[in-house]
């Protein structure tokens, strides 16, 4: 069964009578990498959160495929910090494969693949928490794509690593969308949406102000937020 | 000291009744720790991973519960167990299994108690990987109950402590019977009551000595897993 | 899941471990008091029992009130303790079969070895007490609805005395065994009633003396009845019998009378045959 399309109607939320997101409608389909964009507070990962289907909105609606059941089936999601299980860096991948409802017999191949993948062969049974920033990030991603997802959500996937880390998880991140994996990251990190977006999704005090493809987007930016936000000012006013 | 060389001696000794008594003593309340965990361990999960009315009104009596006078304890199990009571026919007063039950009464609100913190805190934690992982409820909390192994030690010791310190629940169930239902806190109350306080002091020493092991055997273990396990 | 795979193994092993334990049946209970048991006539009485009869005894030592109790509840097969008037009451109420003298021993008046209300060597325990009253001397009282603590207030009630219900300071109900009694009246510096026997073995005398012995108002029965099936019907009617007809025996009197500590005999024999 697919999640895809995610067909967000009116999403606002509040927070203790703080909106965090305003009239959120969205559409979001298989296809190139889609990047939410915005300074810090704007709804980013508020709004990722709406997409996993980790929280309720306080009014508007979310459908996945048609569904309103939050319960995630083929999309995944790494988080800004991943919480690792307190278990071996295989258990952890092999736990997701369980969950994921992949067959016995089949998650020692799959756990191994993913460890190739990502590169941490040779640390599969190392305890999980006892993992440098960048490897744990890798663990995350790969217990994600335990999940044999179609849509992958990340949260600021590269936002505290160092740069041969952060070129690590790019290229794992790029070979995913060639595979034909949805990608949606929020970042607010120009460069990376430069090498890796196919779409924006430009997001202001918890309101969409753009959506549009990544190339027009740094060409020419519709909104005086946008055009501050790229070229690295701090957006103060309304 | 006197009542240090008399522990030492009675030791040295290798009095089968002593080695009786202690491994009774170890027997009744690892048992109870046991069957107190099966029972305080899921029951913690849940209350900690489950919303439900009277919750909170079950919560606070699982904490107050945890300083449940052993006394009173025993008191209750005698009255359940006793011939006249409403499980009499089994005529399990005055035998070790009578002890590991009240012992297990005795603790399972503080496994219970300490395991729904332990659950509740891993649980802020975990909760939103879980969720993306699309975790069903009963694997959840075998999944908490598992990571907070660690933790979970100290809980066990905790009602392990408890339970071999407790001398009112197992004097009253066990009757303090020679050889059969006597553990070393009873032979202290008893020793003491005769008048042989040094033998009492002695006993007492060993008890102390008893629970520091295994408590520093737990503590080697915890660090042990917390290196290994991060 | 090793961890829950552990716990439960341990469990299963442990119940298994109690069901073989109480799986082997030639034993009775008996509920009977401190005083028997702390002064270590059981361990005397019972090997000597077992090698006869192969019957295991399990012995909850309790007050004679308490001990009485058990048995009426049906936790104990036979009772063995020293109150007579208690031990009738309980007959009349259908708990008991039959009640049989098994031996004696007496109560002496323990005192500080300083002796305050000056009753030292006296042969007279009611002007004893009389003279603890009159010098408000301290006094521990077991408290306990034992026999000896029915002992001492049919002592006090002869005295024309009633200091439990007078709620006299010098006089302290502590509720508790011979042994704490004897605990508590050495640290309070207090006069009390014990059993010789308990007296005798008791290890912390040093402190404590007999203030008053040999009165025969002091004379201490100890009877033996089996708890009446009619009333529980588990009761394992064939062992406690032989348990009764042993202490009341040729051979049962004798190992009591033979029991002794420090040269002293404990306990005397006066089954009626």
């Amino acid at each position: 069964m697919s999640d895809l399309p995610i067909k967000l109607s009116h999403v606002s939320f509040s927070a203790a009578a703080t909106p965090i997101l305003r009239g959120i409608d969205l559409v979001l389909r298989a296809g190139a990498p889609t990047f939410l964009m915005g300074p810090n507070g704007s709804g980013k990962t508020t709004l990722l959160r709406f997409l996993m289907g980790l929280m309720t909105p306080t009014s508007g609606t979310i459908e996945w495929n048609g569904s309103h059941d939050p319960a995630p089936r083929r999309r995944a999601m790494v988080f800004q910090h991943p919480v690792l299980l307190r278990r071996s860096v295989a258990a952890n991948l092999l736990y997701a494969l369980e969950q994921a409802g992949i067959e016995k017999s089949q998650q020692d191949k799959n756990c191994t693949q993913l460890l190739e993948l990502v590169g941490l062969v040779d640390l599969a049974d190392r305890p999980a928490r006892r993992l440098s920033g960048g490897e744990r990030q890798k663990l995350a991603f790969a217990r994600a794509l335990a999940r044999s997802p179609e849509l992958l959500i990340l949260d600021e996937p590269t936002a505290s690593l160092d740069p041969s880390a952060t070129l690590a998880i790019e290229q794992l991140i790029a070979r995913a969308a060639d595979e034909g994996i949805k990608i949606v990251i929020a970042s607010h990190d120009l460069g990376q949406a430069r090498r890796l977006a196919g779409d924006i999704v430009f997001l202001h005090r918890g309101q969409i102000l753009e959506t549009t493809s990544a190339v027009s987007f740094f060409q020419r930016a519709q909104t005086e937020q946008a055009e501050k936000f790229l070229r690295g000012d701090l957006i103060i006013e309304r | 000291m006197n009542e240090g060389s008399g522990a030492l001696q009675l030791v040295l000794s290798g009095d089968p009744a002593l080695y009786n008594i202690v491994r009774l003593s170890l027997v009744v309340s690892l048992s109870a720790v046991a069957l107190a965990a099966l029972i305080g361990m899921p029951l913690g999960g849940l209350v900690a991973l489950t919303r439900f009315p009277g919750r909170a009104l079950l919560i606070v009596i699982l904490n107050a519960f945890m300083g449940l006078p052993p006394v009173v304890v025993g008191l209750a199990v005698f009255l359940l167990l006793s011939r006249s009571g409403p499980l009499g026919s089994f005529g399990l007063l005055f035998t070790p299994t009578a002890m590991v039950i009240a012992q297990a009464v005795l603790i399972t609100p503080i496994i219970a108690a300490l395991t729904r913190q332990s659950v509740e805190d891993l649980w802020v934690e975990y909760r939103d990987e879980l969720n993306a992982m699309g975790v069903k409820p009963f694997a959840r909390l075998i999944t908490l109950l598992y990571d907070a192994r660690v933790a979970l030690v100290t809980v066990l010791l905790a009602g392990f402590g408890r339970a071999a310190a407790e001398v009112g629940a197992v004097m009253i169930v066990g009757g303090n019977i020679n050889g059969f239902t006597r553990v070393m806190t009873t032979s202290i109350a008893l020793e003491t009551s005769k008048g042989d306080l040094p033998l009492a002091m002695g006993l007492g020493l060993i008890l102390i000595t008893i629970v520091f092991a295994i408590n520093a055997s737990a503590w080697g273990l915890r660090l042990y897993a917390e290196r290994r396990i991060g | 899941m090793n961890f829950l795979k552990i716990v439960f193994t341990a469990t299963a092993l442990s119940l298994a471990t109690f069901s073989s334990v109480c799986a082997q049946d030639k034993t009775i209970t008996i509920a009977s008091t401190t005083s028997t048991q702390d002064s270590g006539l059981f361990n005397h009485l019972l090997p000597a029992f077992k090698a006869k009869t192969g019957i295991d005894v399990k012995v909850i030592a309790q007050g004679t009130g308490q001990a009485l109790d058990t048995a009426r509840r049906g936790d104990a097969d036979v009772v063995f303790v020293h109150a007579k008037s208690a031990e009738e009451k309980f007959l009349a109420e259908g708990f008991g079969v039959k009640r049989l003298d098994v031996m004696y021993n007496d109560f002496v008046l323990i005192g500080p070895a300083s002796d305050p209300a000056g009753v030292k060597g006296s042969k007279d325990i009611v002007a004893s007490l009389k003279a603890i009253k009159a010098k408000a001397a301290p006094f521990v009282s077991r408290g306990d609805k034992s026999g000896t603590h029915l002992a001492e207030l049919d002592l006090w009630k002869a005295a024309g005395l009633d200091p439990a219900g007078g709620k006299a300071d010098w006089y302290k109900e502590i509720g508790q065994g011979m042994g704490a009694a004897l605990n508590t009246a050495k640290a309070m510096g207090a006069y009390l009633l014990s059993d010789r026997a308990t007296w005798i073995s008791f290890k912390g005398k040093d402190g404590l003396a007999i203030a008053v012995e040999g009165d025969t108002r002091l004379f201490n029965q100890y009877g033996v009845m089996l708890v009446n099936p009619a009333k529980h019907p588990h009761v394992k009617v064939a062992l406690g019998q032989a348990f009764v007809d042993y202490v009341l025996s040729a051979e049962g009197q004798k190992v009591i009378a033979d029991y002794k500590i420090e040269g002293q005999q404990l306990f005397f024999p006066n089954a009626n045959k």
